[in-house]
């Protein structure tokens, strides 16, 4: 919501960071700024995931440099609305959908205290705007993938977040619900950066002002169009891209003999 | 034997510190299980309840109270288990197993290297609640006290901690102080019980009633609650099958405890049936 096009949201400078001694990231820069919606797009295991925690500060880099919002993510994280991926979460957990909601308004300075009416407020606001209010006494394995995804996008709103980074939002979502979802980020990408972690461009693509491809480098594109190297680069399995112009077009690259995405 | 009336049994004095026992291990097994069901670390509660026969051998052997040989003991395993679980949550599983299995195999060699009394280990594993001494229920209620102060003090952090860690670090919040302060609670609980109830009934009591609980409950509060009054009643049912039938109190509520889950576990079932019967729109 801050800021004009020429802030730094994230930075990276030479950053490497290996799994037990295996690499995923190798010497990686990237640059994004301010109002940007970015798809953040490669194979499985190729480091998109890793990328978004270092941005975070959630793991931190054997070499290289992060940067957030112009400082160490550790400082300015809880700028950042994340939306971390639905499956590593215990889908039974007894929690209603305000409450889960009310987390996004949770903060290192507000130990000892409840949640005030302002904080409600702001949920529900949240909620309001991702249209999920309607649901807020719901328990979540009540909800469908999508409405979940919303929620969990709620939540990360409830924060008044300058920056939304997504991980897999789309993933368990009918090709309806991804639609949906992907038009509240568009329009939630006039107030705030946008940084998406995804595997199908697809339905992306109409919607994204750059794409990011990640397989143990990082290439930053800022139009979301087809090039040689990002095909090169990020995928090795068959995929459906969707490019610029009117006219969509479909990529499907020969080298691959993986079967899934 | 002669037969008493339920009345008259009542009115034994180790009767009736076995029943505030059985509430006080039912409050705080139902409170602590709650977050251990709700973190999915029902394993690592196992583990940290096995680990604990480690200090009693160490105890034993070294010659010092068994209190503060099973405290040391188990919460230092406790802390190393929830340290690399921290880290690496999802392959935690082994490392848990080793401490699990050493603390056990430990406990007996010190044990049998001890000369003189041997410990024994059944009473570990299954207690006897119905020997339960006052400063064992004192040490209960203050543990209970302890632990519904930093439930209600900080019940916000940790039901974000426990549902969602990574949003909870983003958020600034010290994910890492409540983990281990949550596991350092279990390793107490698991102290504080392990004479009275027995170590294998402090697992039972922490993950069965709180599992049967989670599935109907719309927050961690209303799943504490059904928890403890899961564990009461279940208590209460095995406490008096063991004193009419003459059988080991801590095994009996166990069992009461597993037909109760087996229970729900068929009618949840039936409910998922009956819903499905009718074409879903």
């Amino acid at each position: 919501m801050t800021g004009t096009f020429q802030e730094k949201v994230a930075v990276l400078q030479g950053v490497t960071y290996a799994y037990n001694s295996h690499p995923v990231l190798e010497n990686v820069d990237l640059t994004v700024h301010a109002g940007d919606f970015a798809a953040v797009i490669g194979p499985n295991g190729g480091g998109k995931t890793t990328l978004l925690k270092l941005l975070l500060g959630l793991l931190k880099p054997q070499r290289g440099t992060v940067a957030l919002f112009e400082a160490p993510p550790g400082k300015t994280a809880h700028r950042v609305g994340y939306v971390p991926q639905d499956a590593h979460m215990n889908r039974f957990f007894p929690l209603t959908v305000l409450e889960m909601t009310l987390m996004g308004r949770l903060g290192p300075g507000r130990l000892f205290r409840g949640y005030s009416a302002r904080d409600v407020k702001a949920a529900e606001e949240a909620l309001d705007r991702m249209e999920m209010l309607p649901y807020r006494r719901a328990r979540l394995d009540e909800l469908s993938g999508g409405q979940r995804q919303r929620v969990f996008i709620a939540r990360a709103l409830a924060s008044e977040p300058d920056a939304l980074f997504l991980d897999e939002p789309a993933s368990g979502v009918d090709s309806a619900g991804q639609k949906d979802l992907y038009s509240h980020l568009k329009e939630l990408n006039d107030r705030m950066t946008i940084l998406v972690v995804t595997h199908d461009l697809l339905v992306l693509a109409t919607y994204v002002k750059s794409v990011v491809c990640v397989n143990r480098s990082v290439i930053h594109h800022g139009a979301p169009e087809v090039t040689h190297d990002m095909l090169r680069l990020g995928y090795q399995c068959p995929v459906e891209l969707l490019a610029h112009g009117h006219l969509p077009h479909r990529v499907l690259p020969l080298h691959g003999e993986k079967d899934r995405g | 034997m002669e037969r008493k009336t339920v009345g008259e049994w009542l009115q034994l004095s180790f009767v009736q510190n076995a029943l505030a026992a059985c509430v006080l291990a039912s409050l705080l097994c139902g409170i602590v299980g709650t977050y251990v069901v709700a973190n999915r670390m029902a394993y690592l509660a196992g583990g940290v309840a096995h680990a604990a026969y480690g200090g009693v051998g160490l105890a034993f052997f070294f010659k010092i109270p068994p209190m503060v040989g099973i405290l040391g003991f188990t919460w230092a395993a406790a802390t190393i288990m929830g340290a690399l679980s921290l880290r690496e949550r999802h392959r935690s599983d082994t490392v848990i197993s080793v401490l699990w299995a050493f603390g056990m195999a430990f406990g007996v060699l010190l044990v049998d290297l001890t000369p003189g009394y041997g410990a024994d280990l059944m009473s570990y594993l299954f207690g006897s609640i119905l020997t339960v001494s006052r400063p064992s229920l004192a040490a209960m209620g203050l543990l209970t006290l302890g632990v519904l102060l930093c439930t209600t003090l900080f019940h916000k952090e940790l039901v974000a901690v426990s549902y969602d860690e990574h949003f909870a670090r983003v958020r600034g919040l010290p994910v890492t102080a409540f983990y281990l302060t949550l596991i350092g609670t279990i390793a107490l609980t698991v102290v504080v019980l392990v004479r009275v109830v027995g170590l294998i009934l402090v697992i039972a009591l922490l993950t069965i009633a709180p599992y049967i609980a989670e599935k109907h409950s719309r927050s961690l509060q209303g799943m504490m609650f059904r928890a403890v009054l899961y564990n009461i009643v279940f208590g209460m049912i095995g406490l008096g099958l063991s004193i009419a039938l003459n059988v080991t109190s801590g095994a009996a509520i166990i069992c009461v405890a597993s037909v109760g889950y087996f229970v729900s576990l068929a009618l949840g079932a039936l409910k998922q049936k009956r819903r499905h019967e009718p074409p879903h729109v």
